[in-house]
C-alpha cells in the first residue's frame, strides 16, 4: 500500500508526491484549504455586514494604526518566501537549509503573533473589547481567528523540525513538510485579505 | 476471516467482552467503521422515531396537555436535530464507507485514521447533544436555532446544541475530504471516472458539498457560542448585532445539506434500480451531469428559506428563479430512472420495493419544492404545515427510502446473511403507507392556516382530522421500524448465509469479492474495463475479475486507540464550555478550565500521531490464498 | 398480486385529500378561502402551480405503473438477460426542454406578482392605512401612528382600502400571519419590515405568530377585525375618548387596585404606547383572552391569578406586580376591566 523505504534514496524527485500516502495528504490538503477558505469568507462577510456597528464604542477609523498593520504584512509575507526556500532545500534533500528556512519562518510568524498581541492589548486598554459592539465581536472573531491560525502554523512547523533531526527528509516525511508550507502560505493569503479589508477600508474608507 | 481477524476472534473467546470492545473501538477499516455508523446512525434514528411519536401524540387532538410549552419545543429541536445530523448522516456514511472502495476496487479509504476521528466525533457529539436532557433541558430553537431567540431567550440546552453540532460537524466535515481523496487518488485500473458507479459520483460531489457547506455553519456555531457564552453581540441587536446574519449563513450551510441528504440517496436509488432491472443505468453521462448541476446549484438557493424576511423583491425574485432551476437536472433523474426499468426485468425485492416507492414519493415532494419557489404563495406556506409536508416528502421519502433500499440491498456484502424478504415486505408497506398517511394531510392544514412548530391548535378550525390521520400513520411507520429491528436480530442469529454476488445479478465490484468482504478486500486489484465492471466481465463468461496486478502481501494500516482520545478530549473541551455559560455574567472558571484541558489533551494526541510513525502490519500471501479458497 | 394492492392504497391518501378538500379548512383562518385581494393573488398563484404539477405527477405516474406492470418479472424467466441500453439523446433533450419551458410558465406571473404584492409605496399614495405592529413573547401591540391611538392583540381595519403594517418585534424574531388576508411577513427586533394586506368584507379573521418565538408561540393569536369606513373612524374616536368610568363599588375598587398593582406594565388609554404589556383600553370589546382565552370572567380570574399556567412562558408575573394580590382582589380587577368597552 505504500512505499516507505525510501530513506537515503535521494535521487527520488518531488519526495512530497512520490507515494501515494504522499499524494493522498497533497490533495486532500488543498481540498481542506478549500473548506478554510469558505470559512474564512464567512468570516469576512459577517465582519463587512456588521463594521460599522460601533454602538457606543471606538470604530475602525479611531484604532488602526496603519504603520503597525503594515510591519505586520511585511513580517508575514516574508514568512511565506523563507517557507518557499525551506521546501526549495527540501525537494534537494538539503535537510539542515530546510530546517533554517523553516527556523526563521516560525521566527517571523512569532514576531507576528507579538505584535498582534501588543495591537489587542492596546485596544483594550481603549475600551475596545470582544464584548464592546458588533463591530468589535466580529474584529476579534476574525482576526483572532487568523491569529490562532498563525499559532497553530507556528507549533506545526516547529513540532515537525524537531522530528526532522532525527527522521530527515524522506518520501514518508517530506508530504508532511510540503502540507504545512501550504497552510503556512494559505494563512498569509487570508492575512493579505484582512488587511485590504479590515484595516485599509478601515481607516481609509471611514 | 483473516489470521489477523482469526486471532482476534481465538483472543477474544480468551479476553471476551473487553476485547471486542477494545477491537470497536480502535479499528480504521472503513468496513468496521460502516458498521459503526450504522448502529450509531440507527440507535439516533430510534430515539429521534420516539420524539416523532411524542410529537404526534400531543397533536393528535386540540388542545392537548401532553407535551406542552418549552417541554414540547425540546422534543421538536431534538427530533429534528437528531434526524438530520444524528439520524440521515451518519447512515450516509455509512453506505459509503461500507461501499465506496469496493466500488472503486479499492482496499480502504485515503485517511483510515481520519475515518475513525470522524465516526468517533459524530457519536460523542450525539452523545453531548442528548445529554442535555439530564441537565437542564434539551435546546427549544428548533434545529435552526433563530436568533435572537437561542443566543438570549432559551437557557442550557442552546449550548448542548452548539458544540454538539460542533463535534459531529467536524467529523462530518473529516469524512468528506476523506472521500473526495478515495474516488479522486484510488480507482482501480481502468476505472476512469466515466466508468465509476454512480453512487461514487453522487458521493463525490455530496462530499464537496460538505466541504463548503459544512464552515459556515462552523462559522456560525461559533458566533452563537461567542454570544451566548462569552456575550459577544453577532446577534444581539442592543449593541449593533443582527439575527439575520445567522439566517443567512444557516441557510448557506442549510440548503445545500438537504442536497447532501438526498445525493447519496440517489446514488442509492440508481445502483438498485439499475441492478433489479438487470440493466444498466440509462443515461449515465447525464445522470453525471445532473448531479454536478444539482450540487453546484444548490449552493445559489439559500434565500428561499427566508422569502418573508423582508429582503426585498429582488432578492425574493431572483431567487426564486434559481430555486426552480433546480427541478430541471431533478426531473432528468427521475425520467433516467423510469426508463432504466423500461425494457428491463423488475425483481421485486425489499430493496427495489423501497427504491420504487421512493420514486413517486419523492416527485411529489419536488413538485411541492417548486410550489414553495413563488415567493408570493411562499408567504402562505412559510413556517405552516405545508413545509412540514414537502419537507418530509424529499428527507422520508427521499432520503430515507434510499437508505432503506441500500440497507437491504448491501446488508449481505456487510453481514455475510441476507435480511429476510417477507419481514422486510411487511416494513417496507407499513412505513410506506404509514408515511403517506402521516404527511399527506400536512399539506392541507398547512394550506388551512396551521403553523409549524404550534404545540397545540384550537378546536374548532378543522384541523383535527388531518392531524388524527398524521399520528395514526406515525404508528404505523412504527410499527414498520420495530418489525425491521425483529428482522435485524432473527437474520443475525440464523439468517440465510449470502454469496459474494448476493443478488445474483451484481453489477458493480462489490459483487465480485466474498460476503462478508474479506479484511483486505481485493485479493488482486481488478482490472476494470467499462461501467458495470463486474457485468461486463460476467457477460464475458468469466466468474472474477480480471486481476490488475500479481498475488502478494498486502498492507494494512494499525488499529489505533488514538481517534477515540481525540474525540474523548473534544467532548471534555465541550462539556468545560457547557458548564462554562452563564446567563448572567462572567462564563464560570471552572468550565473554561476544563474546556482548556479538553484542548490541550487534543493538541497533545495530535502530537503524538504526528510523532508516531505507523508502519501497519501485513497480510501474507499464503493467507490470502487460503481466505479466497475458503470463500469458493 | 403486488401491483393490485399497490394501486388499491395508492387510493387512501387521495381519500384523505377528498376528505379534506371538502372542508378548505375554516372560513377566516384558511388561506384556500382568501377574503381579500393579496390573499386571492397568492391563492391564484398556488392554483397555477398545482395544475402545472399535477401534470407532472401525472405523466410520471403514468410511465411509472406502465413501466412496473409491463416489466415486471414473470415466472420462468430467470435466465433472461434484457437488451442494456445506454440511453436516448433524444430522450434527454425532451424532458429538459419540457420541464424548462413548465418553470417558464410558472416564472411568467411569479416574478411580476413578486414584485406587486410586495409593493407598498403605491399603496401609500392609495392613501393606505398605516399601522405600526409590534411583536413580543408572547403577544402584539397595535399603533395607529395618524390617528395617535394604539391598541393590543385586536385590531381594527377598514374594508375600503389596502394596510399597510409595519413591523417590528421588542424582542425575538416573530412573524405576522393572517392567512385568510395574506402572506406573512417576519418581525424582526432592530428593523421594519412592512406587510400590505386588505380586507374584502366586513369579518373576523384570525391572526397568527409564525415564526418560533418560545414557549407560547403556539398561544400568540391576534385578531383583524375587519369594518366599514364609517365604522373605522368612529371606533378610532371612541378609542381617543376613552371607556366610560367604572359604575359598580366593585368595579371602582378594581381601578384602583389596577393602578397599584398593573400600571407598571400595562395601560388604560389610547394614547400610551411603548408598554411592557398590552394596552387594555378596550379589553371588554376583545374577542379573546390573551389572544385565545374565552373572554369570560372566571377565565380573565384564572389568568391574572397565574398567568404561566395558562400561557407558558408569559412574563405577566402571578397575582399581580407585587404577587400578593387575593382572589377577592383579582375578581374587583376583572370586574374592572370587563367596564373597559369604548363601543357603544
Amino acid at each position: 500500500m505504500s512505499g516507505t523505504e525510501n530513506a537515503g534514496l535521494q535521487a527520488i524527485p518531488n519526495p512530497e508526491k512520490a507515494t501515494l500516502e504522499g499524494k493522498n495528504k497533497f490533495l486532500g490538503f488543498w481540498f481542506f484549504l478549500g473548506g478554510e477558505t469558505v470559512l474564512f469568507g464567512t468570516l469576512f462577510a459577517t465582519f463587512l455586514a456588521l463594521r460599522d456597528k460601533v454602538a457606543s464604542g471606538p470604530s475602525a477609523h479611531e484604532l488602526f494604526s496603519l504603520p503597525l498593520t503594515f510591519l505586520s504584512t511585511i513580517i508575514l509575507l516574508t514568512s511565506s518566501l523563507t517557507s518557499v526556500f525551506a521546501i526549495l532545500a527540501m525537494k534537494d534533500y538539503k535537510a539542515g537549509a530546510m530546517r533554517l528556512w523553516f527556523w526563521i519562518t516560525v521566527l517571523l510568524g512569532l514576531a507576528f503573533l507579538g505584535l498582534e498581541i501588543y495591537e489587542f492589548h492596546e485596544y483594550l486598554g481603549e475600551h475596545f473589547g470582544f464584548t464592546t459592539s458588533a463591530f468589535s465581536s466580529a474584529f476579534y472573531t476574525l482576526v483572532g481567528t487568523h491569529g490562532c491560525h498563525v499559532l497553530f502554523g507556528v507549533l506545526w512547523i516547529s513540532e515537525l523540525m524537531l522530528q526532522s533531526y532525527k527522521k530527515g527528509i524522506t518520501t514518508v516525511t517530506a508530504p508532511k513538510y510540503y502540507v504545512a508550507a501550504l497552510y503556512w502560505h494559505f494563512i498569509d493569503v487570508v492575512w493579505v485579505f484582512i488587511f485590504t479589508v479590515v484595516y485599509l477600508l478601515g481607516i481609509l474608507g471611514g | 476471516m483473516t489470521t489477523h481477524a482469526q486471532s482476534l476472534a481465538v483472543s477474544s473467546q480468551r479476553k471476551g467482552f473487553l476485547h471486542w470492545l477494545w477491537t470497536w473501538i480502535t479499528t480504521v477499516d472503513h468496513k468496521k467503521i460502516a458498521i459503526l455508523y450504522l448502529f450509531g446512525g440507527g440507535l439516533f434514528f430510534l430515539i429521534g422515531g420516539i420524539e416523532a411519536l411524542l410529537i404526534r401524540i400531543q397533536l393528535a387532538v386540540p388542545n392537548n396537555h401532553f407535551l406542552v410549552g418549552s417541554e414540547y419545543n425540546q422534543v421538536m429541536t431534538m427530533h429534528g436535530t437528531t434526524m438530520i445530523f444524528l439520524a440521515a448522516m451518519p447512515l450516509i456514511f455509512a453506505m459509503m464507507n461500507a461501499v465506496i472502495p469496493l466500488q472503486i476496487g479499492a482496499r480502504d479509504v485515503a485517511f483510515p485514521f481520519v475515518n475513525a476521528l470522524g465516526f468517533w466525533l459524530f457519536f460523542l457529539g450525539g452523545i453531548v447533544l442528548n445529554t442535555s436532557w439530564f441537565f437542564g433541558g434539551a435546546p427549544a430553537g428548533g434545529w435552526t436555532a433563530y436568533t435572537p431567540l437561542a443566543t438570549e431567550y432559551l437557557g442550557s440546552g442552546m449550548d448542548f446544541y452548539i458544540l454538539g453540532l460542533q463535534l459531529s460537524g467536524a467529523g462530518t466535515l473529516m469524512g468528506a475530504i476523506n472521500f473526495l481523496v478515495t474516488i479522486i487518488n484510488m480507482r482501480a485500473p481502468g476505472m476512469t471516472f466515466m466508468r465509476m458507479p454512480l453512487f461514487c459520483w453522487t458521493s463525490l460531489v455530496t462530499s464537496a458539498l460538505i466541504l463548503f457547506a459544512f464552515p459556515p455553519l462552523t462559522v456560525g456555531l461559533f458566533f452563537e457560542f461567542f454570544d451566548h457564552i462569552f456575550h459577544a453581540n453577532f446577534f444581539n441587536t442592543a449593541n449593533g448585532g443582527n439575527g439575520i446574519i445567522w439566517e443567512h449563513i444557516f441557510w448557506i450551510f442549510g440548503h445545500p445539506e438537504v442536497y447532501i441528504l438526498v445525493l447519496p440517496a440517489f446514488g442509492i436509488i440508481s445502483e438498485v434500480v439499475a441492478t433489479f432491472s438487470k440493466k444498466r443505468l440509462f443515461g449515465y453521462s447525464s445522470m453525471v451531469f445532473a448531479t454536478v448541476l444539482i450540487g453546484f446549484l444548490s449552493f445559489m438557493v439559500w434565500v428561499h428559506h427566508m422569502f418573508t424576511v423582508g429582503l426585498g423583491p429582488v432578492a425574493n425574485a431572483v431567487f426564486a428563479i434559481a430555486t426552480m432551476t433546480i427541478a430541471v437536472p431533478t426531473g432528468i433523474k427521475i425520467f433516467n430512472w423510469l426508463f432504466t426499468m423500461w425494457g428491463g426485468q423488475i425483481h421485486f425485492t425489499t430493496a427495489n420495493l423501497f427504491a420504487l416507492g421512493f420514486i413517486p414519493t419523492f416527485v411529489m415532494g419536488g413538485v411541492t419544492g417548486v410550489m414553495l419557489a413563488v415567493p408570493p404563495a411562499d408567504a402562505q406556506y412559510h413556517d405552516s404545515y405545508f413545509v412540514v409536508a414537502h419537507f418530509h416528502y424529499v428527507i422520508l421519502g427521499g432520503v430515507v427510502f434510499g437508505l432503506l433500499a441500500g440497507v437491504f440491498y448491501w446488508w449481505p456484502k456487510m453481514f455475510g446473511r441476507m435480511l429476510n424478504e417477507t419481514l422486510g415486505k411487511i416494513t417496507f408497506w407499513f412505513f410506506f403507507l404509514g408515511f403517506h398517511l402521516t404527511f399527506f394531510p400536512q399539506h392541507f392544514l398547512g394550506l388551512m392556516g396551521m403553523p409549524r412548530r404550534y404545540f397545540t391548535y384550537l378546536p374548532g378550525e378543522h384541523f383535527e382530522l388531518g392531524n388524527m390521520l398524521s399520528s395514526i400513520g406515525a404508528f404505523g411507520m412504527a410499527v414498520g421500524v420495530i418489525v425491521l429491528l425483529i428482522n435485524i436480530v432473527v437474520t443475525t442469529a440464523k439468517g440465510k448465509r449470502a454469496k459474494g454476488d448476493a443478488w445474483g445479478i451484481g453489477r458493480t465490484l462489490e459483487w465480485s469479492i466474498a460476503s462478508p468482504a474479506p479484511e483486505y478486500n481485493f485479493a488482486q486489484t481488478p482490472l476494470v474495463k467499462g461501467i458495470d465492471a463486474f457485468w461486463k466481465e460476467k457477460m464475458a463468461g468469466n466468474k472474477k475479475m480480471t486481476p490488475a496486478e500479481p498475488l502478494g502481501d498486502v498492507h494494512m494500516p494499525s488499529p489505533t486507540v488514538i481517534p477515540f482520545l481525540m474525540s474523548l478530549s473534544l467532548t471534555l473541551a465541550s462539556f468545560g464550555f457547557i458548564f462554562a455559560a452563564n446567563q448572567a455574567g462572567k462564563p464560570h472558571t471552572g468550565g473554561l478550565i476544563t474546556a482548556a484541558i479538553g484542548i490541550g489533551l487534543m493538541l497533545l494526541l495530535m502530537l503524538i500521531h504526528s510523532i508516531k510513525d505507523d508502519h501497519g502490519f501485513h497480510i501474507h500471501k499464503e493467507e490470502i490464498m487460503r481466505i479466497e479458497k475458503e470463500a469458493e | 398480486m403486488k401491483r393490485k394492492w399497490q394501486r388499491w392504497f395508492r387510493l387512501l391518501p387521495l381519500a384523505a385529500l377528498a376528505l379534506l378538500l371538502s372542508g378548505c379548512g375554516k372560513e377566516g383562518v384558511s388561506a384556500l378561502e382568501p377574503l381579500g385581494p393579496v390573499a386571492k393573488d397568492q391563492a391564484d398563484l398556488m392554483l397555477i402551480s398545482v395544475l402545472i404539477m399535477v401534470v407532472v405527477v401525472l405523466v410520471v405516474g403514468f410511465i411509472y405503473f406502465y413501466v412496473l406492470i409491463r416489466f415486471r418479472k414473470r415466472k420462468g424467466q430467470e435466465d433472461y438477460i434484457p437488451k442494456q441500453v445506454e440511453g436516448n439523446t433524444t430522450l434527454e433533450i425532451v424532458w429538459t426542454v419540457i420541464p424548462i419551458v413548465l418553470l417558464c410558465i410558472l416564472a411568467v406571473p411569479t416574478v411580476p406578482k413578486t414584485f406587486s404584492l410586495s409593493d407598498t409605496h403605491s399603496a401609500k399614495k392609495e392613501s393606505a392605512l398605516e399601522i405600526e405592529v409590534s411583536a413580543n413573547q408572547f403577544w402584539w401591540q397595535f399603533t395607529y401612528p395618524k390617528q395617535k391611538v394604539t391598541t393590543a392583540q385586536d385590531v381594527v381595519i377598514p374594508t375600503d382600502r389596502p394596510v399597510v403594517f409595519k413591523l417590528t418585534s421588542n424582542d425575538v424574531i416573530h412573524s405576522f400571519w393572517v392567512p385568510a388576508l395574506g402572506g406573512k411577513v417576519d418581525a424582526n427586533p432592530g428593523q421594519v419590515t412592512t406587510l400590505k394586506l386588505e380586507a374584502d368584507k366586513e369579518g373576523t379573521y384570525r391572526g397568527r405568530c409564525a415564526e418560533l418565538c418560545g414557549s407560547s408561540h403556539a398561544l400568540m393569536y391576534f385578531n383583524v377585525k375587519a369594518v366599514s369606513s364609517a365604522e373605522f373612524d368612529r371606533w378610532i374616536k371612541e378609542m381617543k375618548a376613552g371607556p366610560d368610568q367604572p359604575a359598580s363599588a366593585s368595579a371602582k375598587q378594581g381601578e384602583q387596585l389596577f393602578k397599584q398593582n398593573c400600571m407598571s406594565c400595562h395601560a388604560v388609554g389610547a394614547s400610551q404606547t411603548n408598554k411592557l404589556a398590552p394596552n387594555l383600553t378596550n379589553f371588554a370589546d376583545r374577542k379573546y383572552i390573551a389572544g385565545f382565552l374565552d373572554h369570560d370572567k372566571k377565565t380573565l380570574e384564572k389568568w391574572i391569578a397565574d398567568p404561566s399556567a395558562l400561557k407558558p412562558g408569559a412574563t405577566m408575573p402571578a397575582r399581580g406586580a407585587s404577587g400578593k394580590l387575593t382572589d377577592e382582589q383579582i375578581k374587583q380587577i376583572a370586574d374592572y376591566l370587563f367596564t373597559l368597552s369604548v363601543e357603544k
